[in-house]
């Protein structure tokens, strides 16, 4: 079957076999390899992506399921130019990155909790607004398992961005 | 000899390879998909331990499926450090890893499904899963390929050491401790699972193996000896590595079948690794018990320590059953000791078996010698604090062991650790009881030299305009040795960062190295690179001599110009020089560098290290007696690391390492029953998470050896060690009672409570 989103800030239609994930779609059929493989059982959050804004495992999201969304992968965060995202800046200055397979979960989790601080108040059913302080930050990566850096440098990172313009 | 005034070496380079991780733009293992390429899968065993018939007709016979292969269909040698591991089994499984059939299809789910196609009979046999039932009379045979070369048949390797006299140690002593601690399986649960791409070229007969080993050049070695090939015929080329930790120093079976699949198709082959497959199939740390008496004079004075080992080998023999070449340096050696006696027994069962793990055995030692540090120090009523600094090590010592510190910060560190965690916080009530808890730690800090050597070579290139290549033997696995490594041409050379590109993947260009492993990375392949500077340096200085018109051969290389004190010439203009008069000479230079370590004896005496690093922790714990749940609140950590050479990616290895020693404290445990694996998933093993980050200081203690790069010594390790004994040694100090075993889960906790209150 057919289905049709927004990739990246790019209209795409593409057919899939309606039994596979997001992940399965991403990485075999798109080639979009930047978001990883952990575990396929929601339970490491390597693969995570924002849907609509929100981070989502995509290992567990059927992929006929985003048809009419708004998608953004890792390979979305970097412009035109080949400037990287003031998240993905920060997590190289603090030395967030060791292996880095789990560093594109990390990143798009991130960037949700950006966009929570942003727009929580417009989005119906997402109206909390988590206070960037140390311990929510540690709190909202709790789904994004780190085996290299004991996570403090990620952390930092974190807190750098979601602190920098702070209402 | 390397430069003294620093501007890069020390400061907080970020990782050279960053952003092409932050991006999701690096291949991993995982990410690679070449024309043609079929997927491969593996049929494990149902059952640990039976003999077993197979039928792979239908599973041949579905679409898709291009090749199946059993033990029948193959000719090859058997793995692992022992040479006791059959690739496929036949007809009898041992453990619950065994791999039985291997299937290549043109999809991963025809793989799968071909797996399910595939018909075993299985007839289950009693195994051995209590090491110690193993060495009983009427004990069956568990690994037939066994050396037979110890007392008993199932045993697979065995250490002794000794030095001092016991017997007149134990009458000195005022006050003498003994305990038996059991230590759990902790796997290294890497974000990417184990994943190798096979390519093998029938018309050339070379085999390409994109592969996430450790040690490429062994590696190489080895699956040469298993598939029969001359080893230059295989090439090993590495991709981005999701983790290592030690888990990639052995070779595995799956490695050579999808080699195997390969060479039955003539087509690449992939296996990855799912994650319920990494937890059970990839190693271990070792389990063991360890049983300890230990002594001190009546002023304090460690006097001797009486080690047995018993390690639970599992079904076939990995590197780890190597790991009391480490765990016998920390009993030796670790504060000043007159007298030590150590053995050491590695017993097969028909459990899994364990691999090398960060720490290689260092950790579960510590544990046992930190926590009766702190029972003998209860008898005597001393200081916990001040038996240690009483006993630490110090510069100049040799030990019984003959491991010479010529540069020691054991000292340093404990008092640092010490000073700076101060006095255990009050508990707030009953419930809550708080704890603090200390431990250090010696490992090698410059290499280990238990292979023939304990090497690595570089060679160096400076190409027209004025780019550097550094090709070295080392490699990469997430650490940052290509940071470091590039940092210091930068500093050599006077060449901006962003001009230094690190060449280390593949098996075919690079010049040999042991391997990542036993912390030695920055250490040996820094002095590696260092060596190869000074000789192109020769070169340069030659050239630039003769253009500058400048009879001194002392010049500055300076944001990217050789200079002297007056005149100055580009260090590309020189190279081109170099390239395109007479006598025409490429600016480049090989070296090898070889550690002044020693082998050991057959007594396991001698200085098998450049240099040995040192760490102490100090960590405070509260403890909920309602629930017995642990709680590390503060972390404060102080490592000899010889020098700084990147604080923040040295940060990055103290935090982690740290956090993994939490996890092995409290929480990791593969749990296995009668030989099955109860908890293959993240959602059973408990891995921390980023809400578990308790607060860790660190301060890096720098004592400058001299056989270090820089004066550095290697850190990997270390940060783990000693954490899981300070966290025990603070729960007990918490609630007054004894912990004999890891992880401290809340159940542990609540029975100790119950059974001290019984007393």
């Amino acid at each position: 079957m057919e289905v049709s989103f927004n990739l990246n800030g790019e209209k795409v239609k593409c057919k899939i076999n309606p039994t596979i994930s997001l992940l399965e779609l991403l990485r075999e059929e798109m080639g979009l390899t930047g978001t990883k493989p952990g575990c396929n059982e929601g339970e490491c959050g390597a693969c995570t992506v924002l849907i609509d804004g929100i981070s989502v495992n995509a290992c567990l999201y059927p992929a006929i399921n985003i048809h009419g969304k708004e998608l953004v992968t890792i390979e979305g965060l970097v412009t035109a130019e080949g400037k990287l995202d003031e998240v993905q800046q920060a997590m190289v200055k603090h030395g967030a990155v060791q292996c880095g397979f789990c560093t594109s979960g990390m990143v798009m989790n991130i960037k949700a909790m950006q966009r929570n601080l942003e727009h929580a108040h417009h989005v119906p059913g997402e109206n909390i607004r988590v206070q960037p302080d140390r311990k929510n930050i540690m709190k909202w990566l709790e789904g994004n398992l780190c085996r290299c850096t004991g996570y403090v440098k990620i952390i930092d990172a974190a807190e750098e961005v979601l602190n920098k313009n702070k209402i | 000899m390397a430069k003294k005034n620093l501007k890069i070496i020390g400061t907080p380079v970020p990782k050279h390879d960053a952003k092409i991780r932050v991006t999701g733009e690096a291949v991993y293992g995982h990410d690679i998909k070449l024309p043609g390429m079929l997927y491969g899968a593996i049929l494990r065993t149902e059952h640990p331990h039976a003999t077993f018939t197979i039928d792979v007709s239908a599973a041949k016979k579905l679409p898709g499926v291009i090749c199946v292969i059993t033990a029948d269909d193959v000719d090859t040698n058997n793995i692992s450090y022992k040479r006791d591991h059959p690739i496929l089994k036949k007809e009898e499984v041992n453990c619950i890893r065994d791999e039985i059939a291997a299937v290549a299809a043109e999809t991963k789910e025809i793989a799968e499904k071909a797996l399910k196609l595939i018909k075993v009979k299985y007839k289950i046999k009693k195994g051995i899963y209590e090491p110690l039932d193993a060495l009983k009379s009427g004990a069956p045979l568990i690994n037939k390929f066994s050396s037979g070369k110890f007392e008993h048949k199932n045993i697979a390797e065995k250490f002794y050491y000794e030095h001092g006299n016991i017997e007149e140690q134990r009458k000195k002593s005022m006050v003498v401790v003994k305990r038996t601690f059991t230590l759990p399986r902790m796997t290294h649960a890497c974000l990417g699972t184990s994943n190798i791409t096979a390519h093998y070229n029938k018309t050339t007969g070379k085999l390409l193996l994109y592969s996430s080993t450790q040690v490429p050049f062994l590696y190489q070695r080895d699956m040469a000896h298993a598939l029969k090939m001359n080893p230059s015929d295989i090439r090993i080329i590495q991709p981005v590595i999701g983790g290592g930790f030690g888990s990639k120093l052995d070779m595995y079976p799956f490695e050579p079948i999808c080699a195997l699949l390969s060479i039955k198709t003539g087509r690449p082959v992939q296996i990855l690794y799912s994650r319920h497959e990494e937890f059970l199939a990839s190693p271990t740390r070792q389990p063991m018990t360890i049983e300890i008496e230990a002594g001190a004079d009546k002023d304090g004075n460690f006097t001797f320590r009486d080690v047995n080992v018993i390690k639970d080998n599992g079904a076939y023999t990995s590197w780890g059953a190597t790991t009391p070449f480490v765990i016998m340096q920390a009993f030796s050696s670790l504060y000043t000791l007159p007298a030590c006696r150590f053995s050491a027994t590695a017993i097969y069962t028909n459990n899994v078996f364990a691999g090398s793990f960060r720490g290689y055995g260092n950790p579960q030692a510590t544990f046992a010698l930190e926590r009766v540090i702190d029972l003998l120090a209860d008898k005597l009523g001393m200081d916990k604090a001040q038996i240690r600094i009483k006993n630490a090590n110090r510069p100049g010592e040799t030990t019984g062991q003959g491991l010479f510190f010529e540069t020691c910060g054991h000292q340093d560190c404990l008092q640092t650790v010490i000073k700076k965690a101060g006095k255990k916080r009050k508990s707030e009530n009953n419930r809550y009881r708080r704890g603090m808890g200390y431990a250090s730690m010696i490992h090698v800090g410059g290499g280990a030299k238990i292979y023939r050597s304990d090497g690595c070579g570089t060679t160096i290139k400076i190409d027209p305009y004025g780019y550097c290549t550094i090709i070295s033997g080392s490699n990469e696995i997430g650490q940052g040795s290509e940071t470091v490594l590039a940092m210091i041409a930068a500093e050599e050379l006077g060449i901006s960062l962003d001009k230094i590109k690190v060449i280390n993947t593949d098996t075919d260009i690079k010049p040999w190295d042991v391997g990542v492993h036993a912390s030695r990375t920055s250490f040996v392949a820094g002095n590696s690179l260092l060596g190869a500077i000074r000789i192109l340096k020769e070169k340069l200085n030659l050239k630039a001599g003769e253009l500058l018109q400048e009879k001194s051969t002392s010049f500055n290389y300076e944001d990217g110009f050789i200079k002297t004190k007056s005149k100055q010439i580009a260090l590309d203009k020189v190279v081109r020089e170099m390239h395109f008069t007479l006598p025409n000479e490429l600016a480049i230079a090989s070296y090898f560098y070889e550690p002044s370590s020693q082998f050991q004896d057959k007594g396991f005496k001698g200085n098998v290290s450049g240099t040995y690093a040192f760490a102490s922790q100090a960590i405070e714990v509260e403890v909920d007696t309602y629930t017995g749940n642990v709680r590390v609140l503060t972390v404060h950590v102080a490592q000899d690391v010889g020098k700084v050479l990147n604080p923040l990616l040295l940060d990055g290895q103290i935090h982690g390492g740290v956090l993994q020693g939490v996890g092995y404290a409290l929480t990791e445990e593969l749990i296995f029953k009668e030989g099955y694996l109860l908890n293959p998933n993240f959602h059973n093993y408990k891995l921390l998470t980023a809400a578990d980050t308790p607060d860790i200081h660190f301060y890096p203690v720098e004592t400058h050896d001299k056989q270090g790069p820089y004066g550095a010594k290697g850190v990997g390790e270390a940060p783990l060690i000693p954490t899981a004994a300070a966290i025990a040694n603070a729960v007990c100090d918490a609630l007054q009672i004894e912990m004999l075993e890891l992880p401290i889960t809340p159940e542990r906790v609540l029975v100790a409570l119950k059974n001290k209150n019984n007393k």
